[in-house]
């Protein structure tokens, strides 16, 4: 009861809205959020209710807030070394003949 | 179909492992820097438990940080004689919705589960708008829906009471109001907790700004925090910072659901339908203002007011004495763990709870049993 689950809107008829959470379409009720949601906007669920329009921005905000803290905390950069590895070892990529 | 996959590596982001490694670096290296140990910081929300007990996130943590689970499932708070009042509602013929998770709370003698198999009806809807179908569909009939829930929840309740119901639907309101509750906590004696984080969702609805007036007065941090593996940590690293510096603020790492105000509009809502009046909260104590209730305006909905509710055909069998081993109440006031239940695992599962804590998904004893609670990976290897 407690979850919010963000889906994506597919289309608006009146206070009622269709929206996607990764394959399931399920209709909300857009009475609570505070914002004009439009198709293509993603919505966070609550118990059938859009109570929050996410814009995009904001999802890249978050991340660059994860950014922020480990600078903060002093950790080098996110990219781990194995990952750094993995692409010093990886072949590049060469334009066909 | 392009979009979607890319739409679904966006969220994956919030789960990058790589990043998790570094998030969890940090906090080894918060917690050295701080220099004293143990910290305690405590959560209260029951799906930062999920979200740490299903991605295994403890065995990250250091050692010298203790995340304590709060009283963050509004479900286990629930109080005994708020289910009785379900109960009797449900025992004298009404028709009873209610989200799945409260069937199997405990009231004093009976839960509402047992009310139906004692002939009771009860439904289970997934939100309330389903319990006002019910109310069309039976005019015959009235039909209760038994409100569960923090203030994200009660929004919902308000909304559809706003948008009108059928004269034979009430509402028996157990919605609970989380700020009061972590003013209590932060007071008692057993817990030296150094800071909080927020659970998000309730955020979304009263912003971060409902908990700066907490950080003045108790002097401690307090992060609001999203349910990604990485929303946690990252909140967790952002909390030690505030307590290193000995900074009692509020911290926003959710700013993709959550702003500073709040959602204006969900608040004008909730404060329109409900009042907070003090009540108990199941295991844990009085809390001032912790509960919420229908305004007089909404009497004619109020199943409180609406019926007598008669306690007397409840008693027909003795309370169970395991009840009184329960130490649920203890868990979520921090000062003990699941694992510290004799009953945990054994006389007190999922199909056959002895407190609350084991029947909700949110409840710190049933995540505990469901994932395990300290998966120690470093002996693994």
């Amino acid at each position: 009861m407690c979850l919010g689950v963000p889906g994506k809107v597919l289309a608006i008829d009146g206070l009622e809205a269709t929206v996607d959470f990764f394959g399931v379409r399920k209709l909300l009720r857009l009475d609570i959020v505070d914002e004009p949601v439009t198709v293509g906007d993603y919505v966070l669920n609550h118990v059938g209710f859009a109570i929050r329009r996410i814009p995009p921005s904001e999802v890249q905000e978050t991340l660059a807030l994860f950014e922020q803290v480990l600078k903060d905390a002093g950790v080098g950069d996110l990219m781990a070394e194995d990952v750094r590895g993995e692409m010093r070892a990886a072949p590049e990529v060469k334009e066909k003949a | 179909m392009t979009d979607t996959i890319g739409e679904q590596l966006e969220q994956l982001k919030f789960r990058d492992p790589a990043r998790a490694r570094a998030l969890a670096e940090a906090l080894a290296r918060e917690v050295k820097s701080i220099g004293r140990a143990p910290v305690s910081v405590m959560h209260v929300c029951g799906s930062h438990e999920q979200a740490i007990a299903r991605f295994g996130l403890r065995a990250l943590f250091p050692r010298d940080l203790h995340v304590i689970m709060g009283p963050g499932c509004p479900v286990c708070v629930t109080d005994m004689p708020e289910v009785d009042e379900a109960v009797a509602l449900a025992m004298a013929g009404h028709r009873i919705a209610t989200y799945g998770d409260m069937m199997k709370v405990p009231g004093s003698v009976k839960s509402l589960a047992d009310a139906q198999g004692e002939g009771g009806t009860i439904d289970v809807v997934y939100g309330m708008r389903q319990a006002v179908d019910l109310a069309t569909a039976h005019p015959d009939q009235e039909v209760v829906f038994f409100a569960s829930g923090f203030e994200t929840t009660a929004v919902t309740t308000a909304a559809v009471l706003m948008s009108g119901v059928p004269k034979n639907f009430s509402v028996l309101s157990a919605h609970k109001y989380i700020p009061p509750a972590m003013e209590i906590v932060a007071q008692m004696p057993d817990t030296r907790i150094e800071g909080f984080l927020a659970a998000g969702h309730a955020a979304a609805i009263t912003g971060a700004v409902v908990f700066e007036p907490f950080v003045k007065k108790h002097k401690v941090p307090v992060v609001v925090a999203g349910f990604e593996p990485l929303d946690v940590l990252a909140a967790l690293v952002k909390l030690l910072e505030l307590v290193k510096d000995g900074r009692a603020e509020v911290a926003n790492m959710y700013p993709r659901v959550v702003t500073h105000q709040g959602n204006k509009h969900a608040q004008e809502k909730l404060w329109t339908v409900f009042k907070p009046v003090g009540g108990r909260w199941r295991g844990i104590a009085d809390i001032p203002d912790g509960n919420l209730r229908l305004r007089d305006e909404w009497a004619h909905v109020d199943a409180r007011k609406r019926f007598r509710i008669d306690f007397s055909q409840l008693w027909d069998h003795a309370p169970s004495g395991l009840a009184q081993r329960c130490i649920c109440g203890d868990i979520m006031a921090g000062v003990r763990q699941p694992s510290d239940c004799e009953l945990f695992g054994k006389e007190c599962l999922p199909e056959s709870p002895v407190g609350a804590c084991m029947v909700s998904s949110e409840g710190s004893c049933r995540i505990w049993h469901t994932y395990g609670g300290v998966p120690d990976l470093r002996e693994v290897g």
